[in-house]
């Protein structure tokens, strides 16, 4: 333990705590901006200086850590004429445009700004002016608003070992780029949006499709279906005021009526389809020993990774579409032929907790008889915007549940939106398909949790199972490897792109820097999505009645040519985004 | 692989050979021709001349001269230079057609070229290089080599005590007495800082790790200065020695040299040296058939200059984007690939062979009470001899400027000098009598730096000093942390209004401030430097200052908007001179009418001026 004082107060931690640690367990709170707890720790900003004696010149408190004796000054007129004046410089060479930007009420340096009383700029000049990059269907950058923080970078190359952005140019010049100054859209970004969830300020945001929406739900002749993802409800109500995790579903589902859709569906049941062809192509490739381990295909960032980065490894892939897909498919045939509605008047808009489901959602293979499955994808946070521009108070809403028959779905559907959940999901449909008993522990403890890759092995009648669950991309790329070099000995592998799951998906709300160091915000919404499943009184996917119906009445079994013709895809290689 | 006695062996016979490089009174009838292969003379077709001297002797079927490449002689601005060992005859500003007359008069007739004499200060001709008044105040410990060997044979470097120090320092001394010894001698880094040499080899001694490595920084990047370059286009064993010396001190085998991709002809000798040194088994496994071990490695640096802060140099080892890491932990502690790594200068290490073998009491009683030993300065500006001059700790700007520099050309006042480069400050007329040592800069409000030198006349604009230099700092920003990415581009900004009449009072408030901010809040030294000259300028000429700013006037005329060309009517004997000259016809007036300026053409270029035989415009 290391005895030090911070602002007079006598402070005791473990050897190597940083200073900022070690204020903060002292309740002493030191500005940050390019700080982001375990993944960008570098100091750059220098907003977090404080004055340590006998040093000459400012500590970063942010990486340095403590030493016996020292004595730490957070906020001396020096420390604090600094501050202000990096604040200064930082927000003179920034677009300042807060009333139109999407982060303002959410942004680190507005934040700052405020708490600094910044009225004016002092040292005023020359900007540097970036093009806005708004090619891809899924981000935007816009770099006049960016402050090199690099949180991003270190997103995207540390966590997720993608690396498709750094600081190219020097000096005042500098700015985080690709390869070449390409749009993202054009090199080996995945569109994970773990970039946009790290960005202190609206340099990137999602590519919005709230107007679309918006002109689809005017249009009294079009039909417009909502569906949303498991991990919405529990993130939802954070854009609200609301708890961290908070389960909203019967708001959500509330307002999303009030928003004027003509049926709001849950993407749950399309979870459910996605197991039921899921676990029918596994169960038939492990017979077969064909192309194992067979890995999950339902996040379409971890897709693009690996179309991009291991087209070799493609074979590997599950065939299913997504769950939104699926569902998009079956409401625009068998719901669109049972209640007489003509499929070309349908408008299915997903809600997603993620910014690459608009990348999936205009991928070219994404249709049936020319009929897109989904036609736009809006994330959590999109839809808060739209609950908010309604002027809906979303906490007084009350509860209201989802249209049926579509709406019904299992606790199994509701796990996909956290790490480990698919796998769990599809164990308890694999398991009865092969043994024809019925499961009595439901819950894979294995495969829960916030481990980068978690392996389990798991008995199934007399065969014992090796599965892998792997999240974040830096971890994917890992079984990716094991795979290509032959080592990988697992039968069943799920991947998500985002670390934690969909829960922590590019497109859930962002939590600043504090948020983050503070509390554990995936362990809060995993908790609310295991107690929905914990709660449902149907667990297991193939048990959904609305399932049943729809294979017995529409599909006939799951694999087979119905459900191939409208459930599943193909993948080709991008290997010209190698790199 | 060589032994001891096979170096020694060597050595011994070579000095014999060569012995005409250091006497002239050398019992030899052979000539040594030595030709300045500097990057200034080369550029100024030394090669051609070494070509044309060769060519010329195997035609004339000349026996016993040899002539040979060497480095930097230092006196720059009188290059090409050849010198004709042992008679050390000094030959300046030589062109390849000299040469035919070079060999027929002085090797074949044995008269001295008259006209290829270098003047000296005083206008007479000298003979000898050891006459000239610039070489008279020098001590050459770090140049020792550069002008007198091949750098290029490896057998001319062990011939002057080459690998000796080490031979020594692997036989006879332990790793602690290395140590003692070159935290006896007093060195201190010459790449700016001046941190103390032996403090740093025991730091990184004393550091936790199986794996060590020692690092030379050779990405000379301040503008004007030469001195790295100079010593490994010149001596480039020195370096190698030296490090070796510190990986057996420090405890590591392996090394790198990270020296700029713009000193083609440092990075062409040094990796002859290393390959040559590879071939005697001085560099590998082994050395001299001891358990010391050792390899050297040269890393290129793609022209940042940030990449001369040392651990902004790491990252550029490791295959990152240059850009400093915060400090602490050291690189001592944690630096290349988180190993305890020992980085030094080139002129740092230049010194470390001398010191081993003459010992660290005859280094410390060079130099004044905390700055031992010399410094190499790479004189530039306005002043005479434009060179490479190495002088011991202690002599003052004055000397160096007026007898080594010989003064200030055009009969012009000096006004400052620029020491530390980009990093450091100016030094005014006030202060020329400073002895120069690391803490006498410092006191004044400049600082040692690398060794750059730059002196300027009394035509220089104080503002204009500090915003070239801030030019330089925003372009070679790294842009990683705030305060030097945008702070010192809005310093700039704030200059260039100055010198634009475009400023406010408030402007030096605001530089100020920003200054004062940038230093104490950036992340390296860099940053942490890059007000200085502005700072030091300021405090020293703050009243220019406050004319660019309030008086809208640039007294040194320098800076174009604030500037205003007059005739004095007094003075004008309307010659009409000043007519003729100016390429706007700006200037009115007839017969014997007196002139006048029209302001609205006129362009400032100050051609009138000079014109004037009576001195009546200005």
């Amino acid at each position: 333990m290391v005895n030090l004082k911070i602002d007079d107060k006598k402070v005791c931690v473990p050897e190597g705590t940083t200073i900022l640690d070690a204020a903060k367990q002292a309740g002493i709170d030191i500005p940050t901006l390019c700080f982001l707890k375990d993944i960008n720790e570098v100091g750059d900003c220098r907003m977090c200086i404080v004055e340590v004696e006998g040093r000459r010149g400012f500590a970063t408190s942010c990486i340095q850590t403590v030493e016996e004796g020292m004595v730490v000054h957070t906020h001396t007129p020096n420390v604090l004429e600094a501050r202000h004046a990096i604040l200064d410089l930082i927000i003179s060479n920034h677009s300042k445009d807060c009333l139109t930007c999407t982060r303002s009420g959410n942004c680190e340096l507005q934040d700052l700004a405020i708490k600094f009383n910044v009225l004016d700029i002092e040292f005023k000049g020359e900007r540097t002016e970036h093009k806005i990059d708004d090619k891809s269907p899924s981000i935007v950058r816009d770099f006049n608003k960016c402050i090199l923080c690099r949180r991003c970078v270190a997103t995207c190359k540390n966590v997720q070992n993608i690396g498709a952005i750094d600081c190219i140019e020097r000096g005042f010049e500098s700015c985080i780029s690709t390869t070449y100054d390409h749009s993202l859209n054009d090199v080996n970004c995945t569109f994970c949006g773990q970039c946009i969830e790290s960005c202190p300020t609206g340099a990137l945001h999602e590519k919005e499709n709230i107007n679309d929406v918006w002109a689809k739900l005017k249009d009294p002749d079009t039909y417009v279906v909502v569906q949303t993802a498991p991990s919405i409800r529990v993130a939802l109500g954070e854009e609200f005021g609301m708890e961290i995790g908070t389960n909203v579903t019967g708001k959500m589902v509330s307002a999303l009526k009030r928003l004027g859709f003509d049926k709001v569906f849950d993407t749950n049941t399309g979870a459910d389809f996605t197991i039921m062809e899921e676990a029918t192509e596994f169960v038939k490739r492990f017979k077969e020993n064909d192309n194992l381990p067979m890995t999950t295909s339902c996040c379409p960032g971890w897709v693009r990774f690996a179309e991009m980065e291991y087209p070799e490894n493609l074979p590997h892939l599950s065939s299913c579409k997504s769950p939104h897909q699926m569902f998009g498919a079956i409401i625009k045939s068998y719901y669109a032929e049972k209640n007489n509605i003509d499929p070309s008047k349908i408008y299915v808009v997903s809600v997603m907790p993620c910014i690459a489901k608009k990348y999936e959602g205009k991928r070219e293979e994404m249709e049936v008889n020319g009929l897109r499955d989904v036609d736009a994808v809006i994330t959590t946070r999109e839809l808060a915007r739209m609950i908010k521009q309604a002027n809906i108070e979303f906490d007084k809403l009350e509860d209201e549940v989802f249209d049926n028959p579509m709406g019904e779905a299992t606790g199994a559907g509701a796990i996909f939106g956290v790490t480990g959940g698919v796998m769990e999901a599809a164990l308890r449909t694999a398991y009865e398909l092969i043994t024809g008993e019925e499961l009595q522990k439901l819950e894979f403890e294995d495969v829960r949790g916030a481990k980068g890759i978690k392996k389990a092995t798991v008995k199934i009648g007399d065969k014992e199972i090796k599965v892998a669950v792997a999240h974040g991309l830096g971890n994917a790329r890992k079984i990716m490897e094991e795979i290509k070099n032959g080592t990988a000995d697992y039968s069943f592998v799920e991947v998500m792109a985002c670390p934690g799951g969909c829960i922590m998906g590019g497109g859930q709300p962002i939590k600043n820097s504090k948020t983050r160091m503070t509390v554990d915000v995936r362990a809060k919404r995993a908790a609310s999505m295991y107690s929905i499943d914990e709660r449902s009184t149907i667990r297991k996917s193939h048990e959904n009645p609305i399932l049943k119906q729809i294979y017995k009445e529409y599909i006939g079994n799951p694999g087979e040519h119905k459900a191939h013709e409208l459930l599943h895809t193909h993948y080709k290689p991008m290997e010209e985004y190698r790199i | 692989m060589k032994t001891i006695e096979e170096l020694n062996k060597i050595r011994a016979e070579k000095r014999i050979e060569l012995d005409l490089r250091k006497n002239t009174n050398a019992d030899t009838r052979e000539k040594h021709i030595l030709v300045c292969q500097g990057t200034g003379c080369t550029s100024s077709k030394s090669p051609q001349i070494l070509e044309n001297f060769k060519k010329i002797i195997e035609e004339k079927g000349i026996q016993n001269v040899r002539v040979i490449k060497t480095g930097c002689f230092g006196l720059c601005a009188k290059g090409p230079i050849v010198i004709i060992r042992p008679e050390d005859t000094f030959y300046a500003m030589v062109t390849p057609d000299d040469c035919e007359e070079i060999i027929q008069s002085h090797i074949v007739e044995g008269k001295v070229v008259e006209r290829l004499l270098c003047k000296d200060i005083d206008g007479t001709k000298v003979t000898k290089l050891d006459d000239l008044t610039f070489y008279k105040k020098q001590k050459r410990i770090a140049l020792k080599n550069c002008g007198v060997i091949n750098p290029e044979d490896i057998d001319e470097y062990i011939a002057f005590d080459g690998y000796r120090a080490l031979a020594r320092v692997l036989v006879e001394m332990n790793s602690d007495e290395v140590i003692e010894t070159i935290e006896k001698s007093g060195l201190r880094g010459r790449g700016g800082a001046g941190f103390p040499t032996g403090k740093k080899w025991r730091a990184t001694r004393d550091a936790k790790g199986d794996k060590k490595y020692v690092v030379c920084n050779a990405d000379e990047g301040d503008p004007g200065a030469f001195m790295d370059r100079s010593i490994l286009e010149g001596d480039p064993h020195a370096v190698l020695e030296a490090m070796e010396i510190a990986g057996y001190a420090v405890g590591a085998e392996k090394g790198y040299i990270y020296v700029r991709a713009e000193y083609p002809i440092a990075v062409h000798r040094l990796q002859i040296a290393i390959d040559q040194a590879r071939e005697y088994g001085i560099l590998g496994k082994n050395i001299f058939g001891t358990n010391f071990s050792f390899d050297i490695e040269i890393r290129l640096g793609a022209g940042a200059f940030v990449c001369g802060e040392e651990t902004a140099l790491l990252e550029s080892i490791e295959g990152r984007r240059g850009q400093p890491r915060v400090k602490p932990p050291y690189p001592a502690q944690s630096g290349l690939w988180g190993c305890p790594t020992l980085i030094n200068n080139v002129e740092t290490y230049a010194n470390i062979a001398q010191i081993i073998l003459k010992g660290a009491d005859w280094y410390s009683s060079i130099g004044t009470a905390t700055s031992k030993g010399t410094k190499v300065f790479a004189l530039g500006g306005n002043v005479n001899n434009v060179g490479l001059v190495e002088v011991p700790m202690g002599t003052t700007l004055r000397e160096i400027v007026f007898d080594i520099g010989g003064g200030i050309p055009n009969g012009r006042e000096f006004k400052a000098a620029q020491t530390g480069g980009p990093s450091g400050g100016c030094i005014p007329k006030e202060h020329l009598d400073t002895p120069i040592d690391y803490e006498s800069l410092k006191e004044i409000g400049s600082m040692m730096g690398s060794g750059g030198l730059i002196v300027m006349d009394d035509t220089k604009c104080m503002v204009c000093l500090a915003k070239f230099y801030l030019q330089f700092t925003v372009s070679e920003s790294c842009g990683k942390c705030t305060p030097c990415r945008i702070g010192t581009k809005r310093m700039l900004e704030i200059l260039e209004r100055l010198c634009s009449g475009e400023g406010e009072e408030y402007d030096i408030y605001r530089l100020e401030k920003l200054a004062a901010n940038i230093k104490k809040a950036s992340i390296c030294g860099l940053g942490q430097s890059a007000p200085n000259p502005v700072i030091s300028t300021m405090k020293y000429f703050r009243e220019e200052f406050r004319q660019h700013a309030i008086e809208k006037e640039c007294k040194a005329m320098e800076c174009k908007a604030l500037s205003r060309i007059e005739i004095d009517e007094d003075q004008c004997k309307a010659c009409g001179l000043c007519q003729r000259n100016c390429p706007v016809n700006a200037i009115e007036g007839e017969g014997r009418e007196k002139r006048h300026i029209n302001q609205d053409k006129c362009i400032k270029c100050m051609t009138c001026i000079r014109s004037c035989p009576f001195h009546a415009i200005g």
